[in-house]
């Protein structure tokens, strides 16, 4: 007996039991569905997170005060007293010194009450230098951004983000106008391009001034060299890691410091915050889709009780079909056949579900939800398998009754 | 005694026959057969010993448990002696897989039912293929087969009647028409007419009456003495042995 015909009598056997088939086929269909709909979600979120931290600059590296190892004895003075320093950013800036390194911004950051006529509003200010913004990946929507001039300078002006702009200015243009930061009066030269709000920080909520004007005019304080962070960027995602490498000798050797482990800076790739990110969501897929699993492999037990069902109800058959020369091998690849179509429509429909709700979904619950080509595969690869696997006991059992037993029985 | 096979008008090209001067079809030597339900045996068959030669035309008959169905059961290859030897064509069939047994039951053997023991989710055509199915006939030849040996027992107008459809005379005389569709040399059938009236089991008669003129070997199961008639021969089976036959004209032992 060929395999079309094998197909044919495990087609025909589905068919003459349409409920039956039908209910099993459901459960698979839900398992698959539920399957590719929390693995989708999982894959959107984690999507979202890397897209939206990309989008924070390129190539970006973040050098912040206090040490990145917990173990190595005490940490140098995290969030306080800064270890890091203007004359850092400069050393870091030769390119004899780090090649890899495109661009550094130093930054320094507090939060402060601004006030433009009578609308005031409570944001972040960012001392820094004209490289922040091809680092930080920003563009400028109005006007222009600051220069080397205002920093030698100690120029008395901001650029505004937008969200900031709009508060305090409404629809008005903001560019020339004064705001006041800390009874100081600064001039708006220009409003960024807006870029979206990105986990905790508001990148479209801050005001940016040269470096120089944050540290003697705004801020103050007995430390005026200290920064807050220097963010690096490096010629390519290809010399990040070389990058990084520049930065860690020099600020070692700047510093002192012999033993890398009781460094008293830290620094962070993007690729590392990412990856912090979206390892919780990975956490919480993984959760969720074993959940799912499980429905699945409901379906599957589905399977197996209803082949199992299907055996005993057709022992007559089963018998009649071996004193009519049926082998065991032809007798276990029929039910093997029933087993598997019934596993394979279920993963179709299932996909064809799963499909539906991530066009659906999304509407309801404004997650993203991303179905990869794999995931769809692998999804009625896993439900053929389900039929085959479960298919299996019950196949060989009907492969292995004695002919006349089957026939005997009523 | 020897076979022509010449007689038979639908299938002449396919034919099974052994060596008429090889051994007998069916040689059984001292078969028991010992049924076991918990700590309860049954005895059906306590050493059987018969032969059966090619085209002969044999009944059996007995009283009801005698053993008659355990015997076709071992004889079609559906079941195993627990002890003694049976030989099928020489070969002994102990010595056989199942899957070489499957084979001997597709291609030499054709059984007919009391209960028919037709699929009924299949039209009569259909029911009639599975043999050939089994025996790997392509499509369209399966078909043309089937629909002849429907045309021999008389049924080319309800080919694609199911079972729930026909009559008893006219299901028995389906699964006639699937016992000789694959032309076995070999036909065993277990009181064929048992369920019938007595012009549909005439009907039944007369179609295995025809297949032992083409050169079958014929073993028939029975326990009304007209029906064995028929037959050449006839062994009679009580309590699971063969006993002498006394008076071959007045039936058996009841
Ligand atoms: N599967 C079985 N398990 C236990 N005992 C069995 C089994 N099959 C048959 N028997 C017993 O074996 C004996 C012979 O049974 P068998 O079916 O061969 O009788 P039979 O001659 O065909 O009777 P009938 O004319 O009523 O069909 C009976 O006593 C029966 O109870
Ligand atoms: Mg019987």
């Amino acid at each position: 007996m060929n395999t079309v015909e094998t197909f044919r009598t495990g087609l025909e056997a589905v068919r003459a039991h349409r409920l039956r088939s039908g209910l099993t086929v459901l459960g698979i269909t839900i398992g698959i569905a539920a399957v590719i709909l929390t693995v989708g979600l999982g894959e959107g979120a984690q999507q979202q997170v890397a897209a939206q931290i990309s989008s924070l600059g390129a190539n970006l590296l973040i050098v912040t005060p206090g040490s990145s190892t917990s173990t190595a004895g005490i940490r140098g003075g995290f969030g306080s007293a800064s270890t890091l320093t203007v004359a850092d950013a400069t050393a870091l800036a030769s390119p004899t010194v780090a090649p890899d390194i495109a661009a550094v911004a130093p930054t320094v950051s507090r939060s402060e009450t601004l006030t433009a006529g009578t609308a005031n509003w409570t944001t972040t200010v960012v001392g820094t230098n004209p490289s922040w913004l091809s680092v930080r990946a920003r563009t400028v929507s109005e006007g222009r951004f600051l220069t080397q001039a205002d920093l030698t300078q100690h120029a008395a002006v901001c650029v505004l983000a937008p969200t900031t702009a709009q508060e305090l200015f409404g629809g008005r243009d903001p560019v020339g106008q004064t705001v006041d930061v800390a009874a100081v009066p600064l001039t708006v030269v220009g409003v960024l391009t807006p870029v979206g709000a990105s986990g905790s920080s508001n990148q479209d909520d801050q005001a940016v001034v040269p470096l120089t004007t944050a540290a003697t005019r705004i801020f103050g304080g007995a430390n005026r060299d200290a920064v807050n962070q220097i963010l690096l960027e490096a010629t390519s995602t290809q010399t990040l890691s070389a990058a990084y490498q520049e930065a860690n000798d020099e600020l070692l050797a700047l510093h002192g410091i012999t033993a890398p482990a009781s460094a008293d800076f830290s620094i962070e790739s993007q690729q590392s915050l990412i990856s912090t990110a979206t390892s919780v969501d990975r956490t919480l897929t993984v959760l969720l889709a074993g959940i799912a699993g499980i429905s699945l492999l409901v379906g599957g037990i589905g399977v197996m009780n209803i082949m199992l069902v299907s055996v005993t109800e057709r022992v007559r058959e089963i018998g009649l079909r071996k004193a009519l020369g049926a082998t065991p091998r032809v007798i276990r690849r029929q039910f093997l056949v029933e087993a598997s179509v019934l596993g394979l429509v279920g993963g179709v429909l299932g996909v064809g579900l799963g499909l539906v709700g991530a066009v659906a979904l999304p509407h309801l619950v404004h997650d993203p939800i991303a179905i990869s080509g794999a995931a769809t595969a692998g999804s009625i690869a896993v439900a053929i398998a389900i039929g085959v696997v479960f298919g299996v006991y019950p196949a060989s059992r009907a492969a292995h009754l004695a002919p006349i037993d089957a026939l005997r029985s009523e | 005694m020897t076979a022509e096979h010449a007689v038979l008008p639908a299938e002449g090209t396919r034919s099974h026959t052994w060596d008429a001067a090889g051994p007998p079809v069916i040689e059984l030597d001292g078969v028991t057969k010992t049924y076991r339900t918990g700590t309860l045996e049954v005895d059906a068959l306590r050493g059987v010993s018969l032969t059966i030669d090619e085209g002969e035309y044999v009944a059996v008959m007995g009283p009801s448990g005698s053993g008659k169905s355990t015997l076709m059961h071992i004889l079609g290859c559906l079941d195993v002696p627990s002890g003694g030897v049976y030989r099928l064509a020489g070969e002994d069939v102990s010595t056989l897989d199942e899957t070489r047994l499957a084979e001997i039951r597709n291609q030499r053997i054709g059984f007919v039912f009391q209960q028919f023991n037709l699929l009924p989710t299949l039209t009569a055509w259909r029911n009639v293929e599975l043999p050939l199915v089994y025996a790997g006939v392509e499509r369209h030849e399966r078909r043309e087969r089937a629909l002849a040996a429907l045309d021999r027992v008389g049924l080319s107008d309800r080919v694609e009647h199911r079972p729930g459809e026909l009559s008893g005379g006219q299901q028995q005389r389906v699964a006639t028409a699937r016992a000789l569709v694959t032309d076995p040399a070999l036909i065993l059938a277990d009181e064929p007419t048992g369920n019938l009236d007595s012009s549909s089991a005439a009907d039944v008669l007369g179609l295995i009456d025809e297949l032992h003129r083409a050169g079958r070997t014929i073993v028939l199961i029975t326990h009304e003495p007209d029906v064995a008639a028929a037959a050449q021969r006839t062994e009679r089976i009580r309590d699971g042995r063969i006993v002498p036959v006394t008076d071959p004209g007045t039936g058996g032992h009841r």
